[in-house]
């Protein structure tokens, strides 16, 4: 599919047509085509000139830049002068001790997130779609929708404040039943259930808008005859509203595996502090500490190469399942 | 059709979960707020929770009169505005030819940006073109390498793909408009709602990023808010000068402890001001995004 669809043939060029006398050909070949669209059109051409320079520059030559992954970059050489040094990167990233640490890390962290953020914005807006319009719907979308504004930072100190073992209200809460304060960000166990939750609190609201218009797209008339057969409440949600939602839940998985290898750095590496880096220290943390403060760019380039490949590959092997198993997929 | 007994209390139950929703969500941001006009010495007891424990501003006025602060708030504001203006720009300077259907490739570039959702050079690569390119520890890194979000792309085609007909462009052109002086005006004006959108997004997304600015600004004076915020709230960067005696040590102390709480309200204030007014925009924006295309 593409530019078959010109909106009308070229008027007849009002200068003499360059190129070769006029054949009338019941269909004018893709080149053709492209050049009158660019005569006509240049100022469209023009336009998307720069944007396309930003794609190149900061999108594409950064990915030719990658291959300082398979050299020893030296900053005078540049990426493509410096030494070439084969897989030797990956090698030694793969027979580092912390290797099998930070995959795990990384992994049960990503899969521990997308398993608690994916089924509960749809529970949150199946429950809105359930109740009347008015006042309540629109204060608990508006309240569990704010977080989503707040910065990482912000929600990282907010975190960090509210569970302090001093001052913050979950201790004095847990205090109440006589359990002793706990120094939640300093033991390594807790980590992943703080990065997770604090996650969920934040972008809960804001996915669920997806799943209520997704709810809102619902033909009524199913709910009515459902209701005429005799259905509750609860089989309609089961019945129609579950079906209907899918095709939106399943692009949003798919997304969301898609991003398991690429979880936050951000916000790993704000929560992060010397004694819970056992379970807190994931692959893009590392990155960043071996590229940037260590200054060892070959290594940390490879290690993120690792990581994207994994990625682009978790994705479309999700995106595979999921065409095969619901008929929906990212793209068809 | 009346309710049945079992729907009722089915009813009940959601009520009774959105209302946890609610509190769950509404009292971390309650307790902050009251944190934050509470006196030091009631924070630093551990005294406030819900409602400010002997009222008090002091904690905002330490805070806008910290020339750091004050000047991260300050760079937070110029990169939101220039960022968003050069975004915003570009954004549409690449979705509108999108848009037509007689812009020769447009399939190509668009899964060519698509692409790059899916796979990057990653941080070190890039980090390497923002230094080639000069841009290490100068205003343009905040705004140059983030500029063009694919996401915004995608909303922005698809609206005026959406709402402007062939036809008025057909009309434009007898009355002898070119592409240029269409987009300017006919489509810029009827798409202020996905402008208005597109321009939130990129501008929220400004504020509050703190990355960009974590690897490429060197110079305080650059700084922008967030990181600022990250050395008081989490690096716990703040006064503390040893040469006092052991009470004011304790002020001190006490003051930084309520400084965190003034800084989160004061660093959320602006973008939470805007956000009821904008929120049903920006809602339909989220959900032209979600729709495939």
């Amino acid at each position: 599919m593409s530019a078959t669809f010109e909106v009308k043939p070229a008027p007849a060029a009002p200068a003499p047509a360059p190129g070769p006398t006029v054949r009338k050909p019941p269909r004018t070949s893709r080149r053709t085509q492209a050049r009158r669209s660019l005569r006509r059109h240049w100022q469209l051409y023009l336009l998307v000139v720069v944007p396309l320079a930003y794609f190149v520059i900061f999108k594409y030559v950064p990915i030719t830049n990658a291959v300082i992954a398979f050299k020893n970059y030296s900053p005078i050489k540049g990426p493509w002068g410096s030494d070439w040094v084969g897989f030797r990167n990956f090698e030694l990233f793969f027979q580092n001790p912390v290797f099998w640490t930070l995959v795990k890390n990384t992994f049960l962290l990503s899969v521990y997130t997308v398993l608690a953020s994916f089924p509960i914005p749809i529970i949150l807006a199946i429950a809105l779609n359930e109740i009347r319009n008015g006042r309540f719907k629109k204060t608990v979308q508006l309240v569990t929708y704010a977080p989503y504004f707040i910065s990482t930072v912000v929600v990282v100190s907010m975190t960090i404040l509210v569970l302090s073992p001093r001052l913050g209200f979950v201790n004095d809460a847990i205090g109440l039943f006589g359990v002793p304060s706990i120094d939640f960000l300093g033991r390594p166990d807790y980590f992943r259930h703080i990065y997770v939750w604090s996650d969920v609190w934040q972008t809960t609201g804001y996915s669920a808008v997806i799943y209520l218009a997704a709810l809102s797209g619902i033909d009524p008339a199913l709910h009515e005859s459902a209701r005429i057969d005799g259905a509750s409440r609860l089989q309609r949600i089961l019945h129609v509203d579950l079906p209907g939602i899918m095709p939106t839940a399943v692009i949003i998985l798919v997304l969301g595996v898609g991003n398991i290898m690429s979880i936050g750095f951000e916000k790993a590496f704000l929560l992060q502090n010397p004694l819970n880096t056992a379970q807190s220290e994931i692959i893009a943390t590392y990155v960043y500490k071996t590229g940037l403060l260590n200054a060892d760019f070959s290594m940390a380039t490879a290690i993120g190469l690792f990581n994207s490949v994994i990625n682009l590959f978790l994705l479309l092997a999700v995106n595979f399942a999921a065409k095969r198993i619901t008929g929906n997929g990212l793209w068809s | 059709m009346r309710e049945t007994k079992t729907d009722r209390i089915f009813l009940i139950g959601v009520k009774i979960m959105l209302w946890i929703a609610l509190i769950l969500v509404a009292l971390p941001l309650v307790y902050i707020v009251a944190n934050s006009f509470s006196s030091p010495a009631a924070v630093s007891a551990g005294r406030v929770l819900l409602l400010p424990v002997e009222p008090s501003i002091r904690a905002y006025q330490e805070a806008f009169s910290d020339p750091l602060i004050m000047k991260g708030y300050l760079n937070s504001f110029i990169y939101a505005a220039g960022g968003t203006l050069i975004s915003v720009t570009l954004t549409i300077a690449i979705a509108y030819p999108l848009s037509r259907r007689t812009f020769f490739g447009r399939n190509v570039i668009m899964s060519l940006l698509i692409f790059t959702m899916l796979f990057s050079g990653g941080l070190i690569p890039t980090y390497l073109v923002v230094q080639d390119l000069g841009m290490l520890n100068t205003r343009w890194a905040m705004v140059i390498p983030s500029a063009i979000g694919v996401w915004q792309v995608i909303i922005a085609r698809t609206f005026f793909r959406s709402t402007i007909p062939d036809e008025l462009y057909e009309a434009a052109t007898i009355d002898g408009a070119s592409d240029l002086r269409f987009l300017w005006s006919i489509v810029l004006p009827l798409s202020k709602p996905v402008i208005a959108v597109i321009a939130l997004m990129y501008a929220i997304f400004q504020w509050n990023s703190y990355f960009d600015a974590l690897i490429y600004l060197k110079d305080p004076g650059l700084y922008p808010l967030q990181i600022v915020l990250r050395n008081v709230l989490i690096l716990n960067q703040f006064g503390g000068t040893g040469s006092q005696d052991l009470a004011q040590q304790l002020e001190q102390q006490q003051l930084a402890n309520v400084l965190k709480y003034a800084l989160i309200v004061i660093s959320s204030l602006p973008v939470l001001i805007i956000y009821p007014f904008v929120a049903r925009h920006f809602t339909k924006g989220v959900m032209v995004g979600a729709v495939k295309g």
